[in-house]
């Protein structure tokens, strides 16, 4: 789960790391007041999870708590990259004497945890990495070992800060290092990180993202979940526990593990473009799916205004395709009468001729079987043309 | 022979008392899975009866290792408990450990992966993973055993149910071993590793390579791909048409820019000599040309 950066800002301060005075506000009301209680300058940045805000106007300097009541109403309900702002941020505008970055984040690719620091920051970090390479200390964390005070203060030379604010960048890289830890976090990232004209060390912005498998050790981060941005679709498949993204094509898909539902897509891509069809949704029922889940899976897609057809693409493993069928005749009596689009599904693997049989002797006019994943792709972008 | 697992692995079952592990025990037993005993802490000493076997419960990896001889274990922990088990298995230098359980909070898989690099004496699979099977001989894990029987085709996956797929659609043919080494950020075995087995097994004669998209595992492999392996390959990777920055569901399928597309990937491997299919039906018909040809 991505933070938004008010709720990433917040979770720096409660591990210590320095702040600025930040609130969010949703109204150009509570933004004025949250401007007058900081008192002076204010910065009005809109709260939304892609870059380029700055660039597209969505960050603003306030003279006063009249200006930032201003400022919030040209900011809120703008559209950034297909992001609505619903909430604001206001700052505490700092004099700022310079600007450079940090960040922790898992590394896939040496399967360990990765520290980045740079005395370059305030543009783009790709283009320090690849102009300036010597300016960005990259150095890979053990996860057994974590970094020592020793490790921090290597880290922080190496990225060239001057000597003066060593300490007290190496501090701010250890109460990182704790946050990220103690949050289960895939990527924590300060930028800029500044030095006031006073000198103070400060984080500025920051981005989070929380692991989501993480959940069970972390009751509080379920108040960090953005609903009011989420599709209804998409919310609704969440309350139930579904893997499901929204996607924008008319046929409806329903799979058994992420590699083979992405398959699907493809597949059912392929196929639709004789008929002008594209998928229009990705859902993995997941590998130990029930007939309950099965049920989830179909009411939602069938409840999706776009799907025109639904294409059930089941390989039973863990999950054995007689409890797919079941499922599928199951979510058919739910739904009655608000199942009106038609439904093809393959089955193969476990218990196939057992699955196969379940459907056929429930004949449900809306459902045919094809025995091939190309042949039922083709033949659901078909249905979904007419 | 094949790779990572044979007749003679003996298998221990990490949370065989728990209604997951005692399912997949009983199919693992069913298949022929040379299944020694269980370790679930807290219940050593007790015993289980599953398919007609009467298997003895341990509290550790070790004391289950000195007793059975174990040499391979399989884990079927919930989330919560996955990292001591796995911890479990390294400390007591178990040379396999498959881990099959999804949703492990991965600064807990980073843990276990950095701790088996560390003592060297530990090859982790998955997590998040189907295991692994070698047809007629072994099979570790969930991979349904009745898709095919063995042959001279090896396999190596992200993706489960993509892996049960390629076996159906080559069923023909047979395979030697078919690994699902997970799609989770940080995995134990990698493409590269089970690249380089199958180049090694005399009894792989060619190599199905199933990918996603997200990461660069795929890039990483076709470089491995162009200077050590002579055996033919072929590729298919899930994903083609994924619309940019969307996550679908696995950890490890998100595309984000350019890197990590379905296309990227497919570039880097055909310029390792690599066929590549664009549906799981288009890459069987590329292995199946390759091995009549």
């Amino acid at each position: 789960m991505d933070l938004f950066e008010y709720q990433a800002r917040d979770l720096f301060e409660e591990h210590n790391i320095p702040v600025l005075a930040g609130a969010v506000a949703s109204t150009p009301e509570a933004a004025e007041a949250a401007a007058a209680k900081m008192g002076g300058k204010v910065v009005v940045k809109a709260q939304v999870k892609v870059g380029g805000r700055g660039k597209a106007g969505g960050v603003k300097l306030a003279q006063d708590a009249k200006d930032a009541r201003e400022k919030a109403q040209e900011i809120l309900g703008m559209d950034i990259k297909g992001h609505t702002v619903h909430q604001v941020m206001i700052a505490q505008a700092a004099p700022i004497a310079e600007e450079y970055y940090m960040a922790i984040l898992l590394d896939r690719a040496n399967r360990n945890f990765l520290v980045m620091a740079s005395v370059a920051g305030g543009m783009e970090i790709e283009e320090v990495a690849h102009t300036q390479p010597e300016k960005l200390a990259r150095i890979g964390i053990d996860p057994n070992v974590g970094i020592s005070q020793e490790k921090a203060l290597e880290i922080v030379r190496a990225g060239q800060f001057p000597a003066d604010i060593t300490k007290d960048v190496a501090d701010v890289l250890l109460k990182l290092w704790a946050a990220f830890v103690a949050e289960d976090a895939t990527l924590m990232e300060i930028n800029p990180l500044v030095k006031t004209d006073d000198g103070r060390i400060v984080a500025l912005d920051g981005k989070v993202t929380l692991d989501d498998n993480a959940a069970f050790r972390h009751p509080t981060h379920e108040t960090l979940i953005d609903h009011a941005s989420a599709n209804p679709l998409e919310a609704a498949a969440k309350e139930k526990n579904l893997n499901y993204v929204k996607l924008d094509g008319e046929v409806g898909i329903i799979g058994n593990g992420a590699g083979l539902v992405m398959s699907t897509l493809d597949v059912v891509a392929y196929a639709g473009e004789k008929y002008g069809v594209k998928p229009a949704n990705f859902l993995d029922i997941g590998g130990g799916a029930s007939a309950q889940v099965m049920a989830d899976g179909l009411s939602i897609i069938l409840g999706d205004p776009d799907v025109r057809s639904v294409f059930v693409n089941v390989f039973g493993g863990i999950t054995a395709c007689d409890a797919v069928a079941n499922g599928i005749v199951q979510a058919l009596e739910m739904l009655g009468s608000k199942a009106t689009k038609p439904i093809v599904v393959r089955l193969d693997g476990n218990n196939v001729i057992e699955g196969r049989k379940i459907l056929k002797d429930a004949a449900h006019p809306l459902v045919q079987q094809l025995d091939t994943m190309d042949g039922a792709a083709a033949k659901a972008a078909e249905l979904a043309a007419k | 022979m094949a790779i990572f697992i044979n007749k003679q692995t003996r298998v221990l079952v990490q949370g065989m008392t728990g209604s997951e592990g005692t399912k997949h025990t009983a199919r693992m037993l069913k298949y022929g899975t040379n299944i020694v005993g269980g370790v679930t802490p807290g219940k050593g000493g007790q015993s289980v009866e599953i398919e007609g076997n009467t298997l003895p419960v341990f509290n550790t990896v070790a004391e289950a290792v000195a007793a059975t001889g174990a040499n391979a274990s399989v884990v079927f922990v919930p989330p919560k408990f996955a990292k001591a088990a796995v911890m479990d298995a390294i400390d007591a230098a178990l040379p396999l450990c498959v881990v099959i359980t999804e949703g492990i909070p991965v600064h807990d898989s980073a843990a276990f992966y950095a701790h088996a690099v560390a003592k060297g004496t530990t090859r982790l699979i998955g997590p998040n993973c189907p295991g692994l099977i070698s047809p007629g001989l072994s099979n570790i894990g969930i991979i349904p055993g009745d898709i095919t029987g063995p042959g001279r085709i090896g396999l190596v996956s992200k993706s489960g149910t993509l892996t049960y797929q390629m076996m159906y659609e080559l069923r023909d043919f047979g395979f030697s071993t078919a690994v699902g080494i997970g799609g989770d950020p940080i995995i134990g075995t990698t493409h590269i590793d089970c690249l380089k087995a199958f180049q090694d097994d005399p009894d792989t004669d060619a190599i199905v390579m199933i990918g996603e998209i997200g990461g660069d595992a795929e890039e990483r492999a076709a470089a491995f791909i162009s200077e050590y392996v002579t055996k033919p390959v072929v590729g298919y990777v899930a994903g083609f048409t994924a619309p940019e920055g969307k996550t679908m569901g696995h950890a490890g399928a998100i595309v984000s820019g350019s890197s990590g597309t379905a296309e990227g990937k497919k570039v880097a491997l055909e310029s390792a000599g690599v066929k590549v299919g664009k549906t799981p039906s288009e890459t069987a018909a590329l292995m199946r040309a390759l091995l009549k040809g």
